[in-house]
This record gives structure tokens, C-alpha cells and sequence, in this order.
């Protein structure tokens, strides 16, 4: 095989799987390079999705999973695939993963997949499952780039459900409203209702998705910040007690 | 008499923040006493309601921020967004609309973004859409101009229903509110009433609805002592008008039972305070000379397309918000050639 491409970077030591590095991809993933909240990827499914909890619910599980499945397979094939024709074959795995779920939510999921309707298709543009696939997924291994699609795709739902109980609650004074259509009759009494709540219709109109997005980097930077200043006394007091027995 | 003469440069003081402030609240009186005078004492709780709580919140906002509180209210700019914001929502409207909306309009719109100066969107016009989009119900349900109306509000009744929802007794809301003449004829038109047939309801005055023609009258009155004072410059309102009244004029020659006359348009809604006090905002507007005249006329012809055929019956503040966000473009291909730099124009 002619022009194999080199992988540098701590992925293909494979013996270099410990704790440490997994737990950071996670809290990647999860928070530090947050897909919606750092990277500001994925934003037009994002943003029209996330008006109810549950809708958030449904499209970030079936986010996640085509991630999942995506970077495992891109991970698999990496060596295989020549850099020339890298992208066209990674659309055509994700595409392939998202049509495979598409339908398995039409037939087991029909009524949330009626809702969120063209979105699902449209997984295949997001892009962050793209852009996880050519940045992570093609030169790192199988096992990391599995942890890093679970943790960038929770992340994703993450955002997608708290901006989606934000906007139900002002918007209409429900959370979990429709939780049925997820769980099955049985969740009906997730939904809670505040009575007699004006509700603000902006919130579950379009503008309210950027407001809230905005809103929401807005607390993740403030936390990131009330951090760091902490982590900063901390590290300062332990100097100024080493100067001093030192 | 002395006549001292001081040493150059003999250039006029530049106007200060607050000095323009007290000037745009001045112009702003006569209308609104219009206003209270037509529309009876909700338009004064609601302004005593939005002054106080735009000045509460921007207090609030300033001391979180970290800065001195007084200089920053002293420049009257919440004052006017306040009063700007009052003279637009109706009588009725419950208290806490009032407050969420100067509360959005001070705190997101307007120190989220760095406060005075820096807002690219107008904060009462944002505040006033968001009402409107949220509550669509609320914010169309206008007093009737006191000429029509059959049961004069009294400030007591104001304040009992603004504050706990209890309406005079033997009235329904329907019965005390009416829609605003912009209203009334769009949904008119929507039944395919001709103009001439619609004008016979007793709503209407000379040019516009009854009564609101006047406070349109006062307002420009205060918007034309502002340009005589040069608080705003002649090029935005004059250009927001000929656009707004060539457009109507147009489509009124071209068939004038379906489209009102272009005086209607002037004399309702909010068409000259948007266009002497609100469209000129010194930090939303354009700044350019050649800027304003294009960004005027652009938010003229969008509030006669969006009342013609959008969804809302008023489109002030729609065209407004739209054209705040073109402003920089405008800006930036109309800035003038700095003398000495540059092709020469041969």
C-alpha cells in the first residue's frame, strides 16, 4: 500500500490507554470543548430542535448514536482510506448510519420522529459528527474514538435538553411536556405543568433558541471563569505555604 | 454691554450625552400629555412604571458590572428608552409586561452588550417586539380615543386593572378596548372592503384614525424643534418619511380602494415618532450623512411593506430592528472620502 499516512499523536500508542487520557477525552467531550457550547457546531439542529426537553432528548440520543457508530467505523478504516477520498467516505458512513436510525426511530420512536421530522435526515450535515470524524476518529483508535463520540454526543444532548427545558418552561410553564412520545404512556406523569403561567411564546419561537444559547455560553463561561479564580487561590495559597516551610 | 471674545477655536461646545437626553425627553412631552389627553391616565402609570424600572434595572446592571452608578444614570439615556418604550405599548398593558419588557430591554438588549453606545439594536423597539411577539393579545388591545370611547377609565379603574386584572364592573374587556386604526384596516381590507366603506366607521379622523392623528401632529412637533436644535440631524426622519409616504402614494394611484391614502399611513401607528425619535437613535442609526438618507428611506419602504402585507398591524419597530442590524454595512460603503486621501474625482 503506497502513501499509508503516518498517525502522530498519543492515539496510536495503543499502550497509552490509561485513565488519565480517558477521562480527559470525557470531560472534553462533555464540557471543556463542548460541540454546542465551545465549538458552536451543529447549531441549525441545535437551535430549531430544542424546543421541549423531550425533542432535545430524542435528536441528541440519535446524534449520539450516529457519532458513536461513525467514529468507530472511521477509526476502523482509517488506514485503509486514502486521503484523497477521506471525506466523501466519511459522509457516506455517516450517511449510512443516519438513514439506519432514521428509520429504526420511524418505526419504534414514530410519533417524536413525525415531530422532529427533517432534522433527522439532516444529522448527516452536522457538523460536528464530520468534523469529529476528520479531526479525532481518523487518526486516533478504536477505543478512543469510541469514548470521544459518546462524550462529544452526551455533551451535545446535554446542551440540547437543558436548552430545551429552558425554552418549554418560559415559553409555555411545561417540562417534559409530550415525555410519551420518548418513554411510552408510562412517562406521562414526567410532564409538569405550572398552572395558570402566562408563558412567554418567544422562548419557543426561533428567537428564543438564540437567546438561550446565548444565555447558556454565558454560564459556562461565568463557571469556567469562577474556576479558574479559585483553582488561581488555591494553587497561590499552596505557593505562599511552600515558600514558607521551604 | 460686553461682547468677550475668547480664544480659538471658536467651534460650538460638542453636545453631551446627557444634554441631548433632556433634549429628545423635552421634544417627547407634548405628545405623550397627547397621548394622556386621548388615551386617558394608562399611558401615565405605564410611563411612571417603565422610567422606574428601566433607571432600576440599569442601576442594578451597573452595580453588578462593577461600575459608578451615578454618571451612568445621570445621562438619562434608560429615562428615554423608557419613555420611548411607554408612549409605544398600550394603556392597558399589565404591570409586569411593562417591567419584563424595560427589564429585557435594559439589561439584554442594551448592557449585555456593553451598555450606552455599544447596543446595536434599539432597546426600547426590542423590548416592544418582544411584547408583541410573546403577547400579541395584550399588545393590540388599545383604549379607544376618548372621543369614541363609551366608558371613560378612570385612573382608579387603570390602576385596579393593570395591577390585579379586575375590570370596571359591567365591562368586558372587549367592550372597554378597541383596535388601533392601522388594525382596523388591515383586517377590513382582509374582508375585501373597499376603502371608501371602511372610512365610514366613525374610527376615523381627517387623514388618520380619530385622535391619533393629533398625537402624531404633537410628536412632530417635537421631532421638528429636535432638528431645529440639530439633537438629531434632518436626513433620517425625512428620508423614513418620503419613503414610507412614496411607497404609499404608489400603490395608492394604482388602485385606491385597496390601499390607503398615503396621509393614513403618516398620521398612524407609530410612523413619526419612528421616524423622528426612534429610527434616529444616535447608536443604532447610521452615521454617515449619505448612511442615514439610505438607512431612513429603507426602514420608510419596510414599514409600508410590512403593514401591507406582513403579519403585525404596526411595523415601526420590525423596520427598525431590521435596518439597526444593516447599519454598519451602510456605514461602512457610504463612509466619505478623507480629504487628501483617495482617487480624485476628475
Amino acid at each position: 500500500m503506497i502513501g499509508k499516512p503516518p498517525h502522530p499523536g498519543p492515539g496510536n500508542r495503543d499502550s497509552s490507554m490509561s485513565d488519565n487520557s480517558t477521562r480527559t477525552l470525557i470531560m472534553d467531550g462533555l464540557w471543556h470543548n463542548n460541540q454546542a457550547l465551545v465549538a458552536l457546531l451543529g447549531l441549525c439542529p441545535l437551535l430549531a430542535v430544542s424546543n421541549t426537553a423531550i425533542n432535545g432528548l430524542g435528536l441528541g440520543l440519535a446524534t449520539t448514536a450516529v457519532l458513536v457508530a461513525s467514529n468507530s467505523t472511521v477509526s476502523l478504516i482509517r488506514n485503509f482510506v486514502r486521503p484523497e477520498v477521506r471525506l466523501p467516505v466519511f459522509v457516506m458512513v455517516i450517511a449510512s448510519f443516519v438513514t439506519a436510525i432514521e428509520l429504526g426511530m420511524n418505526a419504534y420512536f414514530h410519533e417524536l420522529h413525525k415531530i422532529l421530522g427533517i432534522f433527522i435526515p439532516l444529522i448527516v450535515t452536522n457538523c460536528t459528527i464530520i468534523g469529529r470524524a476528520e479531526a479525532f476518529a481518523s487518526k486516533n483508535n478504536l477505543w478512543r474514538s469510541l469514548v470521544d463520540g459518546l462524550s462529544v454526543g452526551i455533551g451535545f444532548t446535554l446542551v440540547l435538553i437543558v436548552l430545551g427545558g429552558f425554552r418549554e418552561l418560559i415559553g409555555q410553564g411545561t417540562l417534559f411536556d409530550q415525555a410519551h412520545l420518548m418513554f411510552g404512556e408510562a412517562a406521562s406523569g414526567m410532564t409538569l405543568k405550572i398552572e395558570d403561567f402566562p408563558g412567554m411564546l418567544i422562548a419557543i419561537l426561533p428567537p428564543g433558541a438564540f437567546i438561550g444559547l446565548g444565555l447558556l455560553i454565558m454560564v459556562k463561561n461565568l463557571i469556567d471563569k469562577r474556576l479558574a479564580e479559585r483553582r488561581a487561590a488555591s494553587s497561590s495559597y499552596v505557593e505562599e505555604a511552600t515558600g514558607v516551610t521551604g | 454691554m460686553e461682547f468677550p471674545t475668547h480664544s480659538s477655536p471658536h467651534t460650538g461646545r460638542p453636545n453631551r450625552v446627557d444634554k441631548v437626553m433632556l433634549q429628545v425627553v423635552l421634544a417627547l412631552i407634548p405628545g405623550t400629555l397627547a397621548l394622556v389627553f386621548y388615551f386617558g391616565y394608562g399611558v401615565l402609570v405605564n410611563l411612571l412604571l417603565a422610567i422606574g424600572s428601566a433607571v432600576a434595572f440599569e442601576a442594578l446592571v451597573i452595580k453588578l458590572r462593577k461600575r459608578p452608578v451615578t454618571p451612568v444614570l445621570m445621562d438619562l439615556s434608560a429615562v428615554v428608552t423608557a419613555m420611548l418604550f411607554a408612549v409605544a405599548i398600550p394603556p392597558l398593558l399589565p404591570w409586569w409586561m411593562v417591567v419584563l419588557g424595560m427589564a429585557f430591554g435594559i439589561i439584554m438588549v442594551k448592557q449585555m452588550y456593553g451598555g450606552l453606545g455599544y447596543n446595536p439594536f434599539n432597546p426600547a423597539m426590542a423590548a416592544y417586539v418582544l411584547l408583541l411577539i410573546s403577547y400579541p393579545v395584550e399588545m393590540t388591545a388599545w383604549l379607544p380615543p376618548a372621543a369614541l370611547a363609551e366608558h371613560h377609565v378612570s385612573l382608579r379603574e387603570v390602576v385596579l386593572f393593570k395591577f390585579t386584572g379586575t375590570l370596571p364592573d359591567d365591562y368586558t374587556l372587549d367592550a372597554i378596548t378597541m383596535a388601533t386604526p392601522l388594525d382596523v384596516m388591515r383586517t377590513n381590507l382582509d374582508l375585501n372592503m373597499m376603502i371608501s366603506e371602511i372610512r365610514t366607521n366613525p374610527l376615523w379622523g381627517d387623514f388618520g384614525g380619530l385622535g391619533w392623528e393629533w398625537v402624531g401632529n404633537w410628536f412632530l412637533m417635537g421631532g421638528i424643534w429636535m432638528v431645529y436644535k440639530r439633537t438629531i440631524t434632518w436626513q433620517i426622519p425625512l428620508a423614513f418619511l418620503a419613503g414610507l409616504v412614496g411607497m404609499a402614494t404608489l400603490f395608492w394611484l394604482f388602485d385606491s380602494e385597496s390601499f390607503p391614502f398615503p396621509l393614513f399611513h403618516l398620521f398612524s401607528g407609530g410612523a413619526i415618532l419612528g421616524a423622528f425619535f426612534i429610527a434616529t437613535d444616535p447608536v443604532t442609526a447610521c452615521t454617515t450623512r449619505m448612511g442615514q438618507l439610505i438607512y431612513g428611506a429603507t426602514i420608510g419602504i419596510l414599514v409600508y411593506v410590512i403593514r401591507t402585507w406582513g403579519g403585525y398591524p404596526d411595523a415601526v419597530a420590525f423596520a427598525v430592528l431590521l435596518m439597526n442590524m444593516a447599519a454598519p454595512t451602510i456605514d461602512y460603503y457610504t463612509r466619505p472620502r478623507t480629504y487628501g486621501h483617495g482617487e480624485m474625482k476628475s
